[in-house]
């Protein structure tokens, strides 16, 4: 290799201008991608077996759009991420003032132990719902969304942490004389909530929220152990489907999940940038 | 910041919802599985707690040591692949120019906020014997052959008549590419967030005052951005020791780890005082790792003082 050539033709610093550095890094960003591509490609796809082109058809979306249980899990799935997203990011919310606005003894262990749930692996979460919900008999309700309550209840405790992050770092470029400016002009701790912080904080608001939503709408392993055989999500269905073997139906399911993390994802990008030119 | 005492109401009302939930919805179902882990079962249904240390001792059994093991193996092989695919990715990126920066980054994020389970499903079809690898290797093996033949080299005896695919499913190979592929981000956000942060000078004045590229790598830039390399290895480390979709839809027989165990005890083995033990030990790792952690970064942060 011509070394000492490529050295003299780049910077020092160029180190994005190396050649191997750059093949390296195409063929991993081929390998990321072929995988989830080749699952979108597929769900068009004519063709039961999945491993042939066979030409281009929607009907596995209109299968998927027809099976009823697969339907109902979707719906599940989107009604427990609204209301999860909603209660966490409140709860989210009023955390994470608590912990900018005061000093208290035990903050640091409440600062700590809101990271708990983000820490430790996914599954000991999903045992510990699941062998909670057990041991106090939680009653079993047939009206919507009480009958879908445990997954909520799931989803909340570890979402509403990462709006306590999300709004806190918020909060912390929050410059405190602008607080002080309008409580002397006589302005209550709501009249500063309603007009100070909370237009500061609202692209962090609405990020934090979008991330919940994806939170709880992709959750498997914690949702796998809290739902029953009545109130299955999409990613439970999905799984049930992939122990089957592939289909294409399977792919059809995926890409619609796919494409609202996309698009949410997209959002959340938009917001955060919004945040950037209010700096 | 003001103490709690000047505004008592407000404090309590902002205070108890996240506090309260906490406590309720996470510590306390914790507490429930910690309780369990001491149980026993006294019939199908029925879970007796009789204080035993049985459930812990079992996980230590022949069988069950096996398991945590390769569970220990596979995770350390998963995070040391991340970390060398992620070095160089992360410096790629955070010495590109800015706009492109951004554009990698969210490539980086976007298959992380992709649901784990359909990844692990999408790699089923590139891995399998009529995959799209197995496919591309059939058709390089006959071209090949075909050369051979043309050359008049190929006497038919130098290979195989006919193609065998590879079995890339159902084995440790597959996990181990399953666990890499869908944790991989994780190692690369902090490298790159340390590396973004840090003085390039440095990496120049290393150069100019005549050490090699090499040197400057494992001199400079691997002690500075330690901090980030570390953080990087818990987070693949530790998802990586729980998993259970990855072995479970990618791993054979041979390749079930710690998550799969604990996950029988609920789903179909039906023994959950011993599943509980297990989750705790997983939990006892996570927190003795991230103990490991802090001591660590105390010790870095006290010789940079001295």
């Amino acid at each position: 290799m011509t070394k000492k050539q490529s050295i003299i033709r780049r910077g020092p610093l160029e180190y994005s201008k190396i050649k191997w550095l750059k093949y390296f890094s195409v063929v991993f960003f081929i390998v990321l991608y072929a995988p989830i591509i080749n699952l979108i490609i597929f769900s068009f796809n004519d063709s039961r077996l999945n491993i042939v082109w066979r030409g281009f058809t929607i009907k596995y979306y209109v299968k998927a759009l027809q099976n009823e249980t697969l339907i109902l899990s979707f719906i599940n799935s989107l009604s427990i991420a609204f209301i999860s997203t909603m209660i966490s990011t409140l709860i989210g919310l009023s955390a994470a003032i608590c912990l900018w606005k005061f000093n208290f003894r035990l903050k640091t262990y409440y600062d700590l132990s809101l990271l708990v749930p983000i820490i430790i692996p996914e599954i000991c979460m999903g045992v510990a719902m699941l062998i909670f919900f057990n041991s106090v008999h939680w009653p079993v309700f047939t009206i919507w969304p009480l009958n879908l309550s445990e997954i909520i209840i799931a989803h909340i405790s570890f979402s509403f942490p990462f709006v306590v992050i999300i709004i806190r770092a918020r909060l912390g470029n929050l410059n405190k004389s602008l607080i002080e400016a309008s409580k002397d002009l006589g302005a209550t701790e709501w009249i500063t909530f309603r007009y100070v912080i909370f237009p500061f904080i609202k692209p962090a608001l609405i990020a934090s929220s979008l991330l919940t939503f994806i939170l709880s709408l992709d959750d498997f392993i914690i949702t796998f152990f809290t739902s029953g055989p009545n109130n299955i999500t999409l990613p439970v269905k999905i799984y049930s489907m992939v122990r089957f073997g592939v289909s294409p139906e399977i792919n059809a399911a995926s890409t619609i999940l796919i494409m609202i993390v996309i698009i949410s994802t997209v959002l959340i990008i938009k917001f955060l940038n919004y945040e950037k030119d209010l700096k | 910041m003001d103490s709690w005492k000047v505004k008592k109401k407000f404090f309590t009302f902002s205070i108890i919802p996240g506090f309260a939930w906490i406590m309720v919805f996470f510590f306390l179902p914790l507490a429930f599985v910690w309780i369990m882990s001491f149980g026993e079962k006294s019939n199908i249904i029925d879970v007796v707690i009789t204080g035993t240390l049985d459930n812990y001792t079992r996980a230590f059994d022949r069988v069950y040591f096996k398991v945590l093991a390769h569970s220990f193996l596979i995770s350390l092989i998963t995070t040391f692949i991340c970390l060398i695919i992620s070095l160089p990715i992360a410096f790629l990126i955070s010495f590109s120019s800015r706009r492109i920066k951004t554009f990698l980054m969210i490539l980086i994020i976007l298959p992380f906020w992709t649901n784990l389970l359909i990844r692990t499903y999408s790699l089923i079809a590139i891995l399998r014997t009529e995959g799209h690898v197995n496919k591309i290797l059939e058709f390089l093996w006959i071209k090949i052959n075909n050369v051979l033949l043309f050359l008049g080299i190929y006497d038919g005896q130098l290979t195989p008549n006919e193609f065998i695919p590879l079995n890339l499913l159902y084995n440790n190979f597959s996990v181990i590419f399953g666990l890499v592929y869908i944790y991989i981000p994780f190692m690369i956000i902090p490298i790159y967030v340390v590396l973004d942060k840090f003085d390039k000078s440095y990496i120049e004045a290393s150069l100019d005052l005549g050490a090699g590229q090499i040197k400057t790598l494992f001199k400079i830039i691997i002690p500075l951005i330690y901090p980030g390399i570390i953080s990087g290895v818990l987070l693949v480390l530790i998802p990586c020791l729980g998993s259970f979709v990855t072995p479970d839809l990618l791993g054979g027989s041979n390749s079930q780890m710690i998550g799969n165990v604990i996950e029988r005890q609920f789903k179909s083995a039906n023994d959950w005082p011993f599943g509980a033990a297990l989750s705790f030990l997983l939990i006892y790792i996570t927190i003795g790792l991230i103990l490991i952690h802090s001591l660590f970064s105390k010790k870095i942060v006290e010789e940079k003082i001295l």
